[in-house]
Formats: structure tokens, sequence, C-alpha cells
């Protein structure tokens, strides 16, 4: 049988692409490598009942997937490294019906109209490919109202004075906010910078069939286990609902056929291991910014860019111990972001210009607090101290951390290729990333950080610390215990922990400078659509899964027509 | 009575466990049943559905149906995952793809082993001493204590969540959650 699109990934971008392609009477088949923990497909109302607040489950036995041992990435910083320096889990997203919107804490901005201009607004940087997206704010606003529509979001319009032009409001009303971005909105304001509520896909209020969030605090990296969260469940009901798709769970696209000029379909190996062969009218890949240039290059499609440019956000974590409990384990994890080290104001043009670069830009701070107990204890070292601090809890009941969201620029040497010899229990090469930052970020880092040093000395601080993911070359990570802790750990190292990726098959109007066109189509093979951030031209500073929900949903009405 | 571990190596891994989260005013490791944990752990294949991953949506203990109790069942390719990494490769080509994999039996095996079978009559700075010469181990002796200790008590530590306790962590709220204020207020 020969469907009018097979959907390669069932994550946000996937399952908008199939909620607008069905609602159009297409007929799809969603296919995702990943076990179904979401919906019943055949009665998809039935929501699943397997997501918990479990720690041990979500945060250190991979019940999302991917498994490191049986799909794992391979990294090096660059060339120097040899063919790899690491094994394992390298910015892994979800592998699972719905990705990764199962467990992000969904805060959803909008990209600002100077974000899809960055070449024409403020010019070139030496050794980047800064470049103009192919799409402008304005043709993307109608999108972004629909899918914030389709995926809930609960937000207040106005509340962010450097946001674009809205034609509406948000669709919900914003939720409670946290009890340490009370405060650290308040220290953050007399600094004179300008915190709001973030906009966040889970519902403040009862939405689309789904109850409203009940605050549980196992938020980001979790399921949520009463489906309030704007994952995107909402996406695959419509889809399922309207009985023109099917949804493949446990089943690996391992190549895209094509006949020269055009894909005529793909191989698959299902639940029972078996392999075979699915037709359609289209391909929309959607496997998110590593897996997507990883099948391209699985199925021998050749474009000297396939899998260049790869951007993953370079993030300063300014994080300080509060003399009180701050109990963010109650909460949607984040509440409370600004925007202020997005702009290049006077200052950010000064701190350029001594680092001898034109410009430089920061991102989006997120206002968050500790983790999870079991997380939390593996930092302290064992002995008679652990309980004392377990009990007093400065690494999570106590830690206040501002989290910025860098601006990564794309260089064509950060890169996804296939290694040369590292396998998926399937048998296939894995995704290797070859990552350095560019010195813009380090810049930028070392610009913007120290300012949140200084709230969190408002907020009442009584310790502070600022470390980046990636750790820059040469720095260590400052242990609170001193320099004989032996276990301190944390997600720091040169391998990025941001879980945002980007750029892999980047858009534009020039075959030679791009992977797809405007509307993510490939421009050698029209008939395949990239519908995920690896069409993204520059990643702005902002967690990319609105905009990328928001191509996804305007490339699928083009096809649509 | 230990599932997977001999009952030597059971009393090794229980002292090692009471250095590394001692027992003070409120319960340590031994007490809150870490070393059952971990033996669970081991042994997770001996139990079916095998003792990985808890179910959903609650737990009961807030409201809700005691869904943790029943464990999920693993596909073909979870199995393989899990048999990696519990049991390693043990030569087997289809867990070798990327070469060999030691797993965690080998590795408690061979780390309590090098405890010493004397390790329970050690003085405290004897048997600490011994834990920091065999840091390999000892490193993934303490990540695994501190998922028994503060995990959910579904997977065999935890026991009547006393270590939530000690630290005020309620653990799993669902379906309670929490009102607006008790997130907003102090
Ligand atoms: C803890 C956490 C918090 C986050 N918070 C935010 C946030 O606040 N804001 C934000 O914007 N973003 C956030 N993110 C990032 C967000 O999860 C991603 O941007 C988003 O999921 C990307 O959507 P996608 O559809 O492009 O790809 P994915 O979500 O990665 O989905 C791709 C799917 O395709 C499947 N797939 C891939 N290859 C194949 C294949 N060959 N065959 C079959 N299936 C395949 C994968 O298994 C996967 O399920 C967060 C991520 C994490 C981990
Ligand atoms: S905090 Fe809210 S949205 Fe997040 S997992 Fe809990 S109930 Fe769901």
């Amino acid at each position: 049988m020969t469907v009018d699109a097979i959907i390669v990934g069932s994550g946000p971008g996937g399952a908008t692409a199939a909620d607008v392609l069905t609602r159009a009477g297409w007929t799809v088949t969603i296919i995702e490598k990943g076990r179904n923990h979401l919906l019943d497909p055949e009665n998809p109302s039935r929501l699943a009942q397997d997501y918990s607040n479990d720690e041990i489950k979500f945060l250190h036995r991979h019940f999302l997937g991917p498994d490191p041992l049986i799909e794992p990435r391979t990294f090096r910083v660059s060339e120097d490294d040899g063919e790899r320096s690491y094994t394992g889990a390298v910015n892994s997203i979800p592998s699972t019906v719905g990705g990764g919107g199962t467990h992000a804490d969904g805060k959803v901005p909008r990209f600002r109209p100077e974000d899809f201009r960055l070449h024409s607004t403020y010019g070139p940087i030496d050794d980047a490919a800064v470049a103009d997206w192919p799409v402008d704010y304005d043709e993307l606003e109608p999108y972004y109202a629909e899918v914030e529509r389709l995926i809930g979001v609960a937000g207040s319009a106005g509340a962010n004075p450097f946001a674009g032009w809205r034609s509406g409001p948000y669709p919900m009303p914003s939720g409670a906010p946290m009890y340490g971005a009370v405060l650290s909105s308040a220290a953050a304001e007399s600094q004179g910078l300008h915190p709001y509520a973030a906009p966040t896909a889970a519902n403040s209020v009862p939405y689309d069939g789904r109850p409203a969030c009940n605050n549980c605090g196992h938020c980001a990296y979790f399921g949520c286990p009463i489906h309030a969260k704007g994952d995107p469940v909402a996406m695959l009901q419509h889809a399922l609902g309207t009985g023109q798709a099917e949804l493949l769970s446990e089943t690996f696209v391992s190549r895209l056929r094509t006949n020269g000029r055009e894909a005529t379909g793909v191989d698959v190996i299902g639940p029972d291991g078996v392999e075979r062969t699915l037709g359609a009218r289209f391909i929309v890949v959607a496997g998110g910014a590593i897996e997507t240039p990883r099948l391209l290059l699985l199925s021998g499609i050749e474009h000297p860019l396939v899998g260049r440019h790869l951007m993953m956000h370079f993030q300063t974590m300014n994080v300080g111990i509060m003399p009180q409990r701050l109990h963010a384990h109650r909460g949607r994890s984040v509440t409370h972001v600004h925007d202020d080290c997005m702009l290049v104001d006077d200052d950010a043009r000064d701190a350029a210009r001594a680092a001898g670069l034109p410009w430089i830009r920061g991102g989006l701070v997120e206002h968050g607090g500790g983790g999870h107990p079991v997380m939390e204890g593996q930092f302290y070292p064992w002995g008679p101290s652990h309980k004392k601090l377990m009990a007093e809890s400065p690494l999570r009941d106590r830690l206040w951390a501002f989290i910025m969201q860098g601006e990564d620029l794309p260089q064509a040497t950060n890169r996804v290729d296939l290694d040369p010899t590292v396998r998926d229990a399937r048998g296939f090469p894995v995704a290797r990333i070859t990552f350095k930052p560019h010195r813009h970020e380090l810049v930028a880092s070392a610009h913007h950080g120290p300012r949140h040093i200084r709230v969190l000395e408002d907020m009442g601080a009584t310790w502070t610390a600022t470390t980046t993911s990636p750790l820059v070359a040469g720095a260590t990570a400052r242990s609170p215990f001193g320099d004989g802790a032996t276990n301190y750990r944390g997600p720091i190292s040169a391998i990025p922990a941001s879980r945002h990726v980007m750029g892999t098959t980047r858009m534009g109007t020039d075959p030679a400078t791009s992977v797809v066109d405007a509307y993510g189509r490939m421009h050698d093979l029209p008939n395949v659509v990239v519908a995920d951030s690896s069409v993204f031209v520059t990643s702005a500073g902002y967690g990319p899964t609105l905009t990328l929900v928001a191509l996804a949903a305007r490339a699928a009405a083009a096809l649509v027509g | 009575m230990p599932i997977w571990l001999n009952d030597d190596e059971f009393r090794t891994l229980s002292a090692a466990c009471g250095r590394l989260i001692p027992t003070d005013d409120t319960a340590g490791a031994v007490e809150a049943g870490v070393p059952q944990y971990i033996d669970g752990m081991l042994g997770a294949f001996l139990v079916d559905p095998p003792l990985i991953w808890a179910g959903g949506p609650s737990s009961g203990r807030f409201g809700g149906t005691d869904g943790f109790s029943r464990f999920h069942r693993l596909t073909a390719l979870d199995e393989l995952a899990w048999r990696m990494r519990i049991e390693g490769s043990l030569g087997m080509a289809e867990r070798e793809f990327n070469g060999p994999v030691v797993g965690w039996q080998q590795i408690y095996r061979d780390g309590l082993a090098a405890l010493g079978s004397d390790f329970g009559e050690l003085s405290g700075e004897e048997q600490d001493a011994r834990l920091r010469a065999g840091e390999e181990f000892t490193t993934v002796l303490y990540e695994h204590c501190c998922e028994g200790m503060y995990g959910a008590p579904e997977y065999g530590g935890n026991r009547d969540t006393v270590a939530w306790a000690a630290i005020d962590f309620l653990g799993d709220v669902q379906p309670r959650g929490f009102t607006d204020a008790e997130v907003s207020e102090p």
C-alpha cells in the first residue's frame, strides 16, 4: 500500500505534520523507533498510564530511551581527537512516541523578528556561517499562533517587553509562579532585567480534553502522569482520531529509498526484527537534528552540507545556594525567564569589540531550581556528611539557578556524520558528533554570566558559582565541597548538555549553501520534507520547539496546498 | 535473603552501604533496605516482569491506585540492553556489536571480593580505607546506594519512604500534586 506521506519520527515536528496532513484528508504512516507510552493508537482518546513521578525510571534507567548501550552516539571536539573521544549518550532526546516533547518541561517562547535576520541586522562573524533565514517572523506568525493553540500554551501576552508582535492572546493564562521564581524575578527586576512568566506547554486550565497541570514537580525529564503537558499528544490524538493515520512504534527507518529524482519509500525494521519496504508519495523526516542527518547519510543521500552546521546552545549556569528552602520540587521546573541577554546593546557591543568580534548575543535565561534527590545524593561525598547535606539540601531545595541558553553560531566544522565503526544494536552506523563552540559563545557567556551572580547575591545567596556546558577548555568544575570531593559530578564536560539540537540540514534558497528550501523540501529530492529543527539557519537563544513546530505546520500546509 | 548475591557477599555489601550512607539518628542505607535494592537490581531478571521499570501513573501514597508495583514488560531490544548492563556481554556475539561489556554482576562480584570477606569485622576507618582504595567500584556502589536510598520504595530500597521523610520530600505526589499556594508561597 502506498500512503500519501510517511512521517519519520513522532516528536513535536512529526506529530504536527501528521495533524496538518490528516486534517487535509491525507493518509499518513507515522513511524517511530521508540516504544509507545503515550496513547492507544486504536483509540487515541485513551491515554497511557505509564508515566509517573519516578526518578529511577526516568533519570537513571532510560525509560524514554534511547538506551546508550543499544543506540549509542559518539563524540569528539575536533578531528584532533581521532575517530572519537567518547561513546555513549550525546545530547540525547527521548526516543519514544512523542519524542522529546514527552519529557521537556516545555518552555516554548517564539523567536523574535531579528532572530531570523542576523546577517542583515548585525553582519557576518569570521569562521561562522551567519545567514538570514528564507522565512521571516511576519510569515511565521500565523503558524506560531496556530501551533500555540494546537499544543496548548499558557502565557501572558505583553509580559515580555522584547517579544515580537502577536495576532492574539495565548490560549491559556500563565500557571502559578514558583516560590523561587517570585524571589528571583524581584531580584532580577531590581537589577534592571525584565523577567516574565515563561510561555509554557502545560495546561494551566483544562484544555483540549486534558486536565490542568497539578504542579507535581516531576516535569523536566519526566513524562506527565496526568497528560497536562503540551507534548505532542494533542497533535497525535487529532491525527489518529481522523482515521487517516497509522502509528508504527518500535519501528526503525533504516533508509530512504530513492530513484535518483525522488524518494519512493522507506526501509523499516519492525519490533519483530523483520525488514520491509513501505511506499509513499512524500516522506516527511522529523527524527530530530541528530537522527535526521544520520538517516539521510545512511540512505546515501549526498549533499556536502548534510549534517553540517550543528548547533546546540551554549549554556551558562549561574547557581546560588540560598539560606532558605525554595521547594523547587513543586511546580513546572521553570516558570520564569528573561530575554535581556539576547539584546545587542551598547554594553554587549563594547564587550564584543574588546574581544575583536562585531557583536555578541546571549540567550534566554531560565530561572530554575535544583534537581531530584537521587541526583543530589550522587553530587555529595559519601560518608558521615552525606545525610547532613541531604537534610540541609544546598544543591536541591536551597539551590537556585539562572541558565542561559546562549546563541550558538553555525560552523561548518560542527557536524553529524556516521561513525566509522560504532554500531547500534540493529547493526547500523551511529551518529558521530564533532563539536567545538565558536569564540563568540565564550565571549557572550563571560559577558552575561556575572550579572546573574549579582542577582543571586541580591536574592540572598550565600554561595555562588558559574559553570558552562560545554565546559570551556581548561576550566574545572568548582565543587562547593572543596577539592577533596572526588565524586562531584554534573552535566559538565566537552559534550554540550543543552538538549537543543539544530541546523544539520539548513534551509535556504541557494542549493549550494543549503540543503532544504524555505518549506523544508530537499533541493535535490523535492518530495522529501524535513520537519524538525535540522532546518534552522541560526540557533537564536530560545528553545527550538515552538519554532520547529511552526515550521513543520507551515511545511505541511505547503504540501497540501 | 538476597536473591542474587550469596550470603557472604550480601554481608559485605551491607557493611559497605552502611559506611557510604551511615546510620545516625535517622535511618541509613542498611535500615532503608539499600542492600536489598542493589541485590534486586543484580537479580532483576530472576523476577517476571524484571525489576527494571516500575509502572504508573501513581503509587497510591497520595491517592489514586498503586500502579508502581506493576513493573513493565521489556521489549526484545530493552531486554538486550538490560541484560548487557546487568549480566555483561559474556562473549555472546549479539551483545558484543561494539565490543565486550562488563556487567554489574561482574563489577559487584569483583568489587565485593576486593573489599574482602573480613570487611564487616573491620573498624570504620579500615573500611573507609578499603573503600577509597577501590575507588572505581565505590563510585558505582555509591551511585546505586543513592538510587536505593532516594528512589521509590517499589524498587526495594527507601523502606516505608524513610529516606524521603528525613529530607522533607514527599516523593511521588500524583494525583494530589501541589496547590498554587504551595507552589508560590514559602
Ligand atoms: C529535559 C528536556 C527539557 C527540554 N526543554 C525544552 C524547552 O523548555 N523548550 C524547548 O523548546 N525545547 C526543550 N527541549 C527540547 C525538545 O525536547 C526538542 O526540541 C524537541 O523534542 C524536538 O522535536 P523534534 O520533533 O524535532 O524531534 P524529537 O523530539 O527528537 O523526536 C524525534 C523522534 O524521531 C524518532 N526517530 C529518529 N530517527 C528515527 C528513525 N530513523 N526511525 C524511526 N524513528 C526515528 C526518535 O525516536 C524521536 O522519538 C527539552 C529537552 C529535554 C530533554
Ligand atoms: S508539573 Fe504539571 S505538566 Fe509537569 S509533569 Fe507535573 S502535572 Fe505534568
